[in-house]
C-alpha cells in the first residue's frame, strides 16, 4: 500500500488580488498537461461508470458455463463477443472491469470522504485545543502511522469480516492521520494570523471559528490531499481485495478480479493483466490530477 | 543538544506503550479461535478446547492477560507461538533478516537510481528528460505492486528464464546463516557462485519492492532541488561565475538531502506494508509473509510480538532520523 | 543472526555436512506448499507435518505407497483378540535410530519407544506430556476415546488393550501422529535438561534423517545408509536417493514455475488451470490419483425449511454439479453419489447422481411450499482445500443456478478458524464443507460427520440424524470382519442418497507435476506423503 508523502503542500494560500480566483486557477491547471489527461481519463471512468449498464455487452454476474476462460478478441479463439475474454466461469472480462470503474470510484470517495470527515474534525480540535486533548490525538495517530498500514488495515478488516464496507472502512482509518496532521498544520499556521485573532477579539465562538473562519483558508492543501488519497484508497482497496479481504465475489471488483485470476496467470494472459491495468490507469490519472490542482494552488510554484 | 535528544526520545515511550495497547487488545477483538483453526475441519471436543484454552491462558480476564503480557515484555519475553510453540522472538530473528535484506537492497536501489534521475530532471526543468522522469516515476508511484510482481515473473523468470522465479537462493546451496544475510553469508563462506545465485533471487523483490520509494524519492528530491536552486545563494554563486556543476554538487545538494533524508525515514513505515505483499507473491521467506499468516491462524503472540518488534523498528528509524536531522539542521533542535 | 537455525543446526551438527558438493549424487527436490508446523508429528493435524514426519520417523503399521492396504513396519505381525479388545504387536529386529550431534544412539530399537512413544501422549503425568503443550490432536480425538493400556510384554512385544471394540484402530496406527520416537533420545534429553529437543531436533527410525529445517525456506533430509527398509529388500520402501529437499514455495503458480524450469522435480497441489499446460510439457509427466475425500453442502436441518426433504432433494436438482466440476475443479472431479469416496474399500458404486434438473427442482420446491423459492445464506470455503479448490468460485455457480428456481442465496464467508467454529454451532443454512481421510477406514468421516452423537458437538455439520444411518455405524465399528463391515457401510451409503443427507459435489483428483526424470513417484493419499521408492534417472 502506498501511503503518504507526495510532498505535502503547504497551508499558505494565494496572496495579492488577481482578476478571478477561479479563472487563475484554470488557467494554471490547463496549463499541465499531465493534469487535463488525467482529468479526461477520470471523466472516462466516470463515464464508464455512470452507463456501464448500457455500455457492458453482458452482466458482469452472467456465468456461462460453455466460454470458461476465452482469449480476448484479437487473439487465436477470442470473439466479438466477448471482447476482452471471459474469466475462470464464463463471465465477460468487459463488462466486469466497466462495473468495476464504479466499485472503484465509490471506494474513492467514500474511503476519502470518511477519513476526511473524521479527520477534519480531529485536526481541527488538536489545532484548537492544545495541551492533552492535542497530545492524546496526535500521540494515537503516531501509533496508527508506525504500524505498517496494510497489516493495521488487515486487522481491522479481520475484525468487521471481509467485504466492501468492511475495507473501505479500514482503509479510511489507515489513512486518517494525513487528514488530521495537514489540517492540524494548518489551523496553526492560520490561527496566528491576523483575521482570527480578530475574529476572537469581536467575540466569535469557537466552534464557529473553526468551521467558519479557519477551515475554509485550510481547504486548498485538503483538496489536493482528497485527489491524491482517492487513488491511494483505490489502491489499498485493491490490496485488500488481493489478499482476499476486501469486496467479496461475485462483486467485480478489479483488486477481487486480480486475486482469482492468479492461478491463471501462466494460462490466460489477460484475466490477469487486464484489472491490473485498470488499477494502474485509474490511479495514475487521479494522481495526475492531484499534482495539477497542487501546482495550480501551490503560489511557490507559479514562479 | 542532549536536551533534544532526551526529549525527543521520552516520546517515544508513550508510543510504545500504545503500540502494545493497540496490538493486545485490537488482536484480541478479532474474532475467531486459534485452537479452532488448529483443529481444523475434523475440529476438537468441549472438553480439550478448554483445557487448551488454560494451558495457553486464554481463559483468564483481558486485562490481567494484558498485565501478564506487559511483564513478560519488559522481561524480554515475547511469548510463544500457539502454532508452533516456537517463541516470537527466535521466529522472528530467523525470518527478519530476509525481510531486511531485501528492504536495504531496495532501498537501495531506489537511492542508486531516484536520486541522480530528481537532480537531473530539476537542473533540466521542462526538458524531456525532466517530463520521462516525472511520468515515469508517477507510474511508478500509482503502481499496484502487487500486479507488478506478477507482471514481471511472468516476463522475466517465465517468457525469458533470466530470473529465478521465487525463494532467495538455489537450493543446491546451504549457507550457513551469520549475519542472516544471505549475500553477506554467501561472501563470508566464499562461496561466490552461491552469492551469484543470491543475488539473483534477490533482483525483481528489490525492484518490486523499490518500485515506489524510487518514484517518492525521485520526485522527492527534484522539488527539493528546484527548491534549493531558486535560493539566493545559489544565484549569487552562479553569478560569480562558480561551475553548474559545481553549484549543483557543492550548495544545491547538500541542502536537498535534507527533506529528501527524511521522506527515506517516513518510507520505511510504508516498505514493511509493501515487502508483505513482496514476500506474499516472490516466496520471500520474511516476517511479513509470517505475520500475514499469524492473522489467519489467529496466532496471537506472533501478531502482538510481530506488530510490536515492527512498531519498534520503525520506532527507531523515525528517531534516528528525527535526530540526524537535529544534527544537520541545528534550527530544528531549538524548536521544540 | 537466527538464533533457531543456529541451534537446529549445531543439535544436527550438520555445518560439514552441508557444503555444497557434499552431496555429490542424487537430490530429489521438491516444491512443497507450506512450513510444517510442528517436527514432532505428535502435535499435528497438518499435512504439511505429516509429510515431513513420513521420512523421518516409521509407525508400527504402514499404508502401501499409493494405496490404502495396511502393511507391517515397526511391528511385523500383529494378532487381534476374539472380542476385539486386546492387540498384540510383535516388533521387529534391528531396526537403527538416527543420531545426531546430541544424541548417539546406544541401542536398537524396542518395546520401551512404543510404550514411551504412546504413554507421553496418553499419561498427564508422565515426565514428556506437558513438554511443548498437551495438544496431540490425533491421538486426542481418534486413539485416545477407546485405549486402555498400552504394556510392553518383552522387548520385542507391545500389548494395546481397548476400552471397547474399534475396528479402526490398526488403519489409525498407520497415521503420522502415531509415529516412534526414541525412549533412549527422550532419557538423555532430560539428563541434559533440553527436553524441548526430543520435539524440536527430531531422532527417528525413517528412511531420510533430518538434516536442516529453515522456517519459511527449505526442509532438508539425507538418506539413512543402514535402513532396515535395504535389510528387507523391498525397493518400494527404501530411500533411493541422497538428499531429499522441500523447498517451501505457497504460491501454486510459482511452483510450477519452479518445477518447468528444473529448479525442483516435483511440484505438490498445482492449480487445477494450469493441469492442461503441464499435460503437453515436454519435461514434465502429470501424474494423478483420487484422494479419500468428501466434498458437500450441508444443509442445516435443524433449521426450516432444510428439515424438509423436498427442499434438500429440490436444491441438489437445482444445482449444476457438471459445471462446477468445469469451472472449480477444472474437469478433473468425479461428481460424487456415495459418501464413501472411490478410493476407499467398501465405495458403493451402484449409486447415481441425481441430474441437473432444474424443472424438477421447481416441481419440488412447489410441493414443499415454496412455488416462488425463498430466502437463504450460502457459506463458501474460505480457503484452498484439495476436496475443494475455489469454494468463492463454486459458491458463485450455485447462486446463479439456484437463482433460476427462485431460491435467493446471498454468500457469506468467515476466516477459517471462525468459519469452522460457526459451522460447528450451527450459524449456517447452507455450508459448504468437506474432508479428507487420514486412514483407510470409512468409519473415520462417517463417524465425526454423519453420526447423530456429532450433532449435540455440531461436529455434523448438516444436523443430518438418521437413526439407521446411526446404528449401523455404531455397530460397523465395533466387528472387525472386514467383509461384513463393507455390507454396512455399502447400506449406509444407500440411506445417505435416498434421505439426502447433504448436496455431494465431487471426489477430487489429486494431481502432482514431476519432471520427466523423476521415476516411480506415487501419489499417496493417507497421511504424509512418503519419498522412498523413487528415484532420479537422467
Amino acid at each position: 500500500m502506498t501511503a503518504e508523502t507526495l510532498e505535502t503542500p503547504s497551508a499558505t494560500v494565494p496572496a495579492g488580488t488577481p482578476p478571478h480566483p477561479l479563472r487563475e486557477f484554470w488557467s494554471y491547471f490547463s496549463a499541465n498537461r499531465g493534469a487535463v489527461a488525467g482529468l479526461i481519463v477520470i471523466v472516462l471512468v466516470l463515464l464508464a461508470a455512470v452507463f456501464a449498464d448500457v455500455l457492458a455487452p453482458h452482466s458482469p454476474y452472467l456465468t456461462n458455463d460453455k466460454v470458461f476462460l476465452k482469449p480476448p478478441f484479437w487473439q487465436e479463439g477470442g470473439s466479438i463477443s466477448y471482447p476482452l475474454g471471459t474469466d475462470a466461469i464464463g463471465r465477460d472480462i468487459l463488462s466486469r472491469l466497466l462495473y468495476g470503474a464504479r466499485l472503484s470510484l465509490v471506494i474513492g470517495i467514500v474511503v476519502v470522504a470518511i477519513a476526511m470527515a473524521i479527520g477534519i474534525v480531529l485536526g481541527l480540535v488538536a489545532g484548537f485545543f492544545k495541551g492533552i486533548t492535542e497530545i492524546a490525538i496526535m500521540r494515537l495517530m503516531d501509533i496508527v502511522l508506525t504500524m505498517p498500514s496494510l497489516l493495521l488495515a488487515i486487522v481491522i478488516v479481520a475484525i468487521l469480516g471481509p467485504g466492501l464496507m468492511n475495507a473501505m472502512l479500514a482503509v479510511a482509518i489507515v489513512v486518517l492521520p494525513h487528514y488530521v496532521r495537514i489540517t492540524r498544520a494548518a489551523v496553526i499556521a492560520e490561527t496566528s494570523k491576523d483575521y482570527v485573532i480578530a475574529a476572537k477579539v469581536s467575540g466569535a465562538g469557537t466552534l464557529r471559528l473553526m468551521f467558519s473562519e479557519v477551515l475554509p483558508n485550510c481547504a486548498a492543501p485538503l483538496i489536493v490531499q482528497a485527489t491524491l488519497g482517492v487513488s491511494t484508497a483505490i489502491l489499498d482497496a485493491a490490496a485488500l481485495g488481493f489478499l482476499g479481504l476486501g469486496a467479496q465475489p461475485p462483486t467485480p471488483e478489479w483488486g477481487t478480479m486480480l486475486a482469482d485470476a492468479r492461478e491463471f496467470v501462466l494460462r490466460a494472459w489477460w484475466v490477469v493483466t487486464l484489472p491490473g491495468l485498470a488499477i494502474l490507469i485509474t490511479v495514475l490519472a487521479f494522481n495526475l490530477l492531484g499534482d495539477g490542482l497542487r501546482d495550480a494552488l501551490d503560489p511557490k510554484l507559479k514562479r | 543538544m542532549l536536551r533534544f535528544i532526551l526529549t525527543r526520545v521520552s516520546l517515544v515511550i508513550p508510543t510504545f506503550l500504545g503500540i502494545t495497547l493497540l496490538a493486545f487488545f485490537l488482536i484480541r477483538l478479532v474474532p475467531g479461535d486459534p485452537i479452532e483453526t488448529m483443529a481444523g475441519e475434523r475440529g476438537i471436543d468441549a472438553t480439550r478446547h478448554e483445557i487448551l484454552r488454560k494451558e495457553l491462558g486464554l481463559d483468564r480476564p483481558l486485562l490481567v492477560q494484558y498485565g501478564v503480557y506487559i511483564e513478560r515484555v519488559l522481561h524480554g519475553d515475547l511469548g510463544k507461538s500457539i502454532v508452533t510453540r516456537e517463541s516470537v522472538i527466535s521466529e522472528f530473528g530467523a525470518l527478519f533478516p530476509a525481510t531486511i535484506e531485501l528492504a536495504l537492497c531496495a532501498i537501495l536501489l531506489a537511492l542508486i537510481i531516484g536520486l541522480p534521475a530528481g537532480i537531473i530532471a530539476a537542473v533540466k526543468r521542462n526538458s524531456i528528460f525532466d517530463h520521462g522522469v516525472m511520468g515515469i516515476s508517477l507510474t511508478g508511484y500509482s503502481m499496484p505492486i502487487f500486479w507488478w510482481g506478477l507482471l514481471l515473473i511472468l516476463l522475466f523468470s517465465v517468457q525469458l528464464g533470466i530470473t529465478p522465479v521465487s525463494g532467495r537462493i538455489a537450493v543446491q546451496y546451504y549457507i550457513e546463516p551469520v549475519t542472516g544475510f544471505l549475500t553477506v553469508d554467501s561472501l563470508l563462506a566464499g562461496d561466490f557462485d552461491a552469492f551469484k545465485s543470491a543475488l539473483s533471487h534477490l533482483v525483481l523483490p528489490a525492484i518490486v519492492l523499490g518500485t515506489v520509494p524510487l518514484a517518492v524519492i525521485a520526485r522527492m528530491t527534484r522539488s527539493a532541488m528546484l527548491e534549493v536552486l531558486g535560493e539566493d545563494y545559489i544565484r549569487t554563486a552562479r553569478a560569480k561565475g562558480m561551475a553548474p556543476l559545481r553549484v549543483v554538487a557543492l550548495h544545491a545538494l547538500r541542502n536537498a538531502l535534507i527533506p529528501v533524508i527524511t521522506v527515506i525515514g517516513l518510507q520505511v513505515g510504508a516498505l514493511f506494508t509493501g515487502a508483505i505483499l513482496t514476500e506474499t507473491i516472490f516466496s520471500w521467506p520474511g516476517v511479513g509473509k509470517w505475520l500475514i499468516e499469524a492473522i489467519s491462524r489467529r496466532d496471537y503472540p506472533i501478531l502482538q510480538g510481530g506488530t510490536l518488534l515492527i512498531g519498534v523498528v520503525v520506532m527507531s528509524v523515525n528517531l534516528l532520523v528525527d535526530l540526524l536531522y537535529g544534527l544537520i539542521n541545528p534550527r530544528i533542535r531549538h524548536a521544540r | 543472526m537466527s538464533v533457531r537455525i543456529l541451534a537446529a543446526a549445531a543439535a544436527l551438527g550438520l555445518s560439514a555436512l552441508l557444503q555444497p558438493g557434499a552431496a555429490g549424487a542424487q537430490t530429489l527436490v521438491v516444491c512443497s506448499e507450506a512450513s510444517p508446523d510442528f517436527l514432532n508429528p505428535q502435535f499435528s493435524s497438518q499435512n504439511t507435518a505429516y509429510d515431513v514426519a513420513a521420512q523421518i520417523y516409521d509407525r508400527l503399521v504402514a499404508t502401501e505407497r499409493g494405496g490404502s492396504q495396511i502393511i507391517p513396519s515397526l511391528a511385523e505381525s500383529w494378532t487381534i483378540s476374539e472380542d476385539g479388545l486386546t492387540y498384540i504387536f510383535k516388533l521387529r529386529h534391528g531396526v537403527k535410530w538416527h543420531t545426531n550431534k546430541s544424541f548417539t544412539p546406544t541401542r536398537d530399537f524396542n518395546a520401551d519407544d512404543v510404550v514411551f512413544s504412546v504413554m507421553r501422549m496418553f499419561d498427564e503425568n508422565h515426565p514428556y506430556y506437558k513438554v511443548g503443550g498437551t495438544n496431540y490432536q490425533f491421538f486426542g480425538e481418534i486413539v485416545k476415546p477407546s485405549l486402555k493400556a498400552i504394556e510392553k510384554v518383552d522387548d520385542y512385544t507391545v500389548k494395546v488393550t481397548l476400552t471397547r471394540p474399534y475396528a479402526p484402530l490398526l488403519s489409525a496406527l498407520s497415521v503420522e501422529p502415531m509415529s516412534i520416537l526414541s525412549a533412549e533420545y527422550a532419557d538423555a534429553m532430560t539428563k541434559a535438561n533440553t527436553q524441548d529437543l526430543v520435539n524440536q531436533a527430531p531422532i527417528g527410525t525413517g528412511p531420510f534423517s533430518l538434516l536442516a529445517y529453515q522456517k519459511d525456506a527449505t526442509v532438508r533430509f539425507r538418506a539413512v545408509p543402514d535402513h532396515w527398509t535395504k535389510a528387507v529388500g523391498n525397493k518400494d520402501r527404501m530411500a533411493l536417493v541422497n538428499d531429499l529437499i522441500f523447498v517451501i514455495t505457497p504460491d501454486a503458480s510459482v511452483r510450477y514455475a519452479k518445477v518447468k524450469s528444473g529448479e525442483c522435480q516435483i511440484a505438490r497441489y498445482p492449480n487445477p488451470g494450469d493441469l492442461p499446460a503441464m499435460r503437453t510439457d515436454p519435461n514434465l509427466t502429470l501424474l494423478s490419483g483420487s484422494i479419500a475425500d468428501q466434498s458437500f453442502l450441508a444443509f442445516n436441518q435443524q433449521k426450516k425449511p432444510f428439515d424438509d426433504k423436498r427442499v434438500r432433494e429440490a436444491l441438489v436438482y437445482a444445482t449444476n454439479i457438471p459445471a462446477i466440476i468445469d469451472a472449480v475443479y477444472q474437469g478433473t472431479g468425479k461428481q460424487a453419489a456415495a459418501i464413501v469416496p472411490p478410493s476407499l474399500w467398501s465405495h458403493n458404486d451402484t449409486l447415481k447422481p441425481r441430474p441437473y434438473d432444474p424443472a424438477k427442482a421447481k416441481a419440488l420446491l412447489t410441493e414443499a411450499g415454496f412455488p416462488n423459492g425463498f430466502k437463504t445464506v450460502l457459506w463458501a470455503i474460505p480457503v484452498v482445500r484439495a476436496y475443494m479448490p475455489n469454494g468463492r468460485r463454486a459458491a458463485e455457480l450455485i447462486q446463479a443456478d439456484w437463482a433460476k428456481v427462485g431460491v435467493e442465496a446471498q454468500i457469506q464467508s468467515y476466516e477459517w478458524g471462525e468459519y469452522l467454529k460457526r459451522g460447528r454451532a450451527g450459524d449456517h443454512e447452507v455450508g459448504m464443507f468437506g474432508y479428507t481421510w487420514d486412514y483407510p477406514d470409512p468409519s473415520q468421516i462417517l463417524l465425526s460427520g454423519w453420526h447423530c452423537d456429532g450433532v449435540k458437538s455440531g461436529a455434523n455439520r448438516a444436523r443430518w440424524c438418521n437413526k439407521e444411518f446411526s446404528a449401523l455405524l455404531t455397530k460397523a465399528n465395533t466387528i472387525t470382519d472386514q467383509a461384513e463391515r463393507t455390507k454396512m457401510f455399502m447400506r449406509m451409503q444407500e440411506i445417505f442418497q435416498e434421505d439426502v443427507g447433504g448436496l455431494l459435489f465431487a471426489n477430487a483428483q489429486a494431481f502432482t507435476p514431476v519432471r520427466k526424470e523423476v521415476k516411480d513417484y506415487k501419489i499417496h493419499f493417507f497421511g504424509g506423503q512418503p519419498f522412498v521408492g523413487v528415484s532420479l534417472v537422467k
